[in-house]
C-alpha cells in the first residue's frame, strides 16, 4: 500500500501520460504499488476517465460548443439531481453543473454545427417539463481549457547567458 | 597599431572565458536542437508583479531611487527576513538593493578582498565567484565537494583550507549546479570552524525558495555568531521568476554594508526603479506564486531523476534549485565529450560539469526549468544516445 496515494491524483491530473514506472520514481513507491493504487481509484470511481486536451481548430473536424444557462423548477419527487440526469444522459452533453446564483444548471454541449446545437436546445432541452428557461451562449474561441493554454508561445524566449 | 593586450588589464585577461558558450552557439545553429541548459525559470513573472511595475511607469516613477533602494522595498525585505528566519536587519543601514544577486556578490568581494587575500570557493558552483575574486586581486581557493558527501561542504575540508590569508568563504547553497543543500546541523559544523576566526562569509542564497525536503531552508546568518560576519545575498530572480528585472539584495552588518554600498553608489547608483516597485509587490503578494512554481519544479525534479536513473546514470538526488548533476563516468566519456556527442547525435544541449570547476568533471548539469513535454522529449533523446554509445 502506498503511503500517500493521493499524490498520484495530483500528478495524473496534470499529466495522464505518466507511466506507472515514472509515477513510481516520482513518488518513491514501487511500480506494483502505483498500479494497485490507480486500480483502486478506478474501482471506487475516484478516477473516472482519462482525456486529452485537443485544439480541434487545428484539425479538419468542424464542431461547435455552447454553454447553456438553464433555469428549472424542481417538482415533487424530482429534485435537481434527477433533472440533471435527464439532461446529461444526452450524448451531446459534455458537462452539467449545478450552480448558485441567477440560474440553476450550466449545460455545455458540443455539436457539429450551430444548427445541430440549436435543434438540441429547442427540441430536447427547452421542452422539458421542469425547464423554465434556457439561455444559449456559443463559445467563439478557447484560450485555455483544463489549465492548458491553447496558444502557447512556441519559442523559448530565454537567451543564452554565459554565467548561469 | 594598437596593442590591445598591453591596453587591457592583467586582471581581466587572467579571467578564462566561459566554457558554456561553445555548446550553445553550436546548438543555436541547429534548428531541431533542444536545450536542457538554461539556468533561469521558464515561468513568466506572475502577472500582479508585472502589473505593479507597469503601474509605477504609468504614474511616472521614472527617477533614481536612493542608493540603498526604495525604503519601502527595504522594509519589505527586512520583514520577509524576520518572518522566514527570525533575523533582524536594520532596513536603513543593513540592506542594500542591488542589480541582481550577482552585483551584490561582486561588490562584497571587492569591498573585502585585498590583493593576495584568499577566498574559499566550494566547487562545483556558480561560475562567477572565481572571476570576480580574480578581478578584485584575490586568490580563489577551490574547495572541491564530492557526490559521496552529497556535494556539501564539510567542516574538515573547510578547516584544512584556512590559512592566515583567508579572508572570505563563499557558501553557495542551495547549489547551482549540483542541487545540494546544507542542513542546520551541517551549517553549524561550518560555523564552529569559523567562530574564532576573522573570516567573513558570503552566503549566496538566491535559490532559498526552491528546496524540496521537509525542512525549510536555513539562512547561514541564523547560526549563533554568524550574522555579524555574513553577507546574505538573495534576490527576486529565482524565487519570483524575475531574472530580467535584475533585482537582488545584500544584507549584513552595517560596518560592512556601508562600504559595500560605496561601490554600488559609484558603479550603479541605484537598482532599476521599475523593478523595485515590482519587487515590493512580489514580496507582498508572491508567496502563493512561489509555492505554485516550486511544486511544478518538484514534479519535474522527480520525473527527471527517475528517468535519468532508469537510463543507468548515477544521480545524486538534488534537494534544491532546479538542476540535476548526474555522473556520466559510466559512459567512459569526459564531460565535454559527452556534451558534444549528445548535441551532435541527438540534438540535446546540456552543460559539461567542468564548467563549474574541475571537480565537476565526470558530470553534466541538466536543468529542469522546462515543461514536462520538453523534458519527456529530451529524456527520450538522451536514452537513445546512451543506448547507441
Amino acid at each position: 500500500m502506498m503511503e500517500n496515494p493521493e499524490k498520484l491524483l495530483d500528478l495524473l491530473s496534470q499529466d495522464a501520460r505518466l507511466t506507472p514506472a515514472q509515477l513510481a520514481a516520482m513518488t518513491g513507491a514501487s511500480e506494483a504499488e502505483v498500479v494497485d493504487a490507480i486500480r483502486a481509484f478506478e474501482k471506487n470511481a475516484t478516477i473516472l476517465g482519462y482525456k486529452t486536451v485537443i485544439d480541434w481548430d487545428k484539425t479538419a473536424k468542424e464542431s461547435v460548443t455552447a454553454l447553456i444557462e438553464v433555469k428549472i423548477t424542481p417538482q415533487k419527487g424530482m429534485g435537481f439531481d434527477e433533472i440533471a440526469r435527464q439532461i446529461y444522459s444526452h450524448h451531446q452533453v459534455e458537462s452539467v453543473y449545478l450552480m448558485s446564483g441567477g440560474f440553476d444548471l450550466t449545460v455545455i454541449i458540443k455539436g457539429r454545427s450551430m444548427r445541430e446545437v440549436a435543434r438540441f436546445v429547442s427540441e430536447q432541452l427547452a421542452p422539458m417539463e421542469n425547464v423554465l428557461s434556457t439561455g444559449t451562449h456559443f463559445i467563439l474561441k478557447k484560450y485555455k481549457d483544463y489549465g492548458v493554454e491553447f496558444d502557447p508561445s512556441e519559442t523559448d524566449q530565454r537567451e543564452v547567458m554565459m554565467a548561469w | 597599431m594598437v596593442d590591445y593586450e598591453q591596453l587591457l588589464s592583467d586582471r581581466v585577461q587572467m579571467v578564462k572565458p566561459s566554457g558554456i558558450r561553445r555548446f550553445f552557439d553550436v546548438a543555436a545553429a541547429m534548428p531541431d536542437a533542444i536545450s536542457l541548459g538554461v539556468g533561469e525559470p521558464d515561468f513568466e513573472t506572475p502577472w500582479q508583479i508585472r502589473r505593479a511595475g507597469i503601474q509605477s511607469l504609468e504614474k511616472g516613477k521614472t527617477f533614481y531611487t536612493s542608493n540603498w533602494g526604495l525604503a519601502d522595498l527595504r522594509k519589505q525585505i527586512a520583514a520577509l527576513t524576520r518572518r522566514k528566519y527570525q533575523l533582524c536587519y536594520d532596513a536603513d543601514k543593513e540592506i542594500l538593493v542591488t542589480v541582481g544577486g550577482s552585483e551584490a556578490i561582486d561588490n562584497t568581494i571587492r569591498a573585502l578582498v585585498n590583493p593576495g587575500d584568499e577566498v574559499l570557493i566550494p566547487e562545483p558552483s556558480f561560475v562567477c565567484y572565481t572571476p570576480l575574486t580574480q578581478m578584485a586581486g584575490g586568490v580563489p581557493v577551490p574547495l572541491p565537494t564530492q557526490a559521496a558527501d552529497q556535494f556539501k561542504l564539510t567542516a574538515s575540508a573547510l578547516r584544512a583550507a584556512i590559512t592566515p590569508r583567508t579572508k572570505l568563504l563563499i557558501l553557495p547553497y542551495p547549489n547551482n549546479p549540483t542541487g545540494a543543500i546544507m542542513t542546520r546541523d551541517e551549517l553549524e559544523a561550518l560555523a564552529a570552524v569559523l567562530r574564532d576566526t576573522n573570516i567573513a562569509v558570503i552566503s549566496d542564497e538566491i535559490y532559498c525558495s526552491l528546496t524540496y525536503g521537509k525542512e525549510p531552508h536555513v539562512c547561514f546568518a541564523e547560526l549563533p555568531g554568524m550574522q555579524e560576519r555574513t553577507i546574505v545575498v538573495d534576490g527576486f530572480s529565482k524565487s519570483y521568476a524575475m531574472t530580467g528585472w535584475r533585482l537582488g539584495w545584500a544584507m549584513g552588518p552595517k560596518e560592512l554594508m556601508k562600504q559595500i554600498c560605496k561601490i554600488h553608489q559609484f558603479g550603479i547608483m541605484s537598482a532599476p526603479t521599475t523593478a523595485q516597485f515590482a519587487g515590493i509587490e512580489a514580496i507582498r503578494t508572491g508567496e502563493d506564486d512561489i509555492e505554485r512554481m516550486r511544486s511544478q519544479y518538484d514534479i519535474r525534479r522527480r520525473f527527471l531523476l527517475g528517468e535519468l536513473r532508469s537510463m543507468g546514470l548515477t544521480c545524486f538526488e538534488p534537494q534544491g534549485a532546479f538542476y540535476m548533476f548526474p555522473s556520466i563516468a559510466s559512459t567512459g566519456l569526459s564531460s565535454e565529450e559527452f556534451c558534444e556527442r549528445l548535441l551532435h547525435e541527438q540534438r540535446v544541449a546540456v552543460v559539461p560539469g567542468n564548467a563549474f570547476g574541475d571537480s565537476g568533471e565526470g558530470h553534466v548539469r541538466i536543468s529542469y526549468s522546462y515543461s514536462m513535454n520538453h523534458l519527456r522529449e529530451a529524456c527520450f533523446r538522451i536514452r537513445k544516445f546512451l543506448q547507441n554509445l
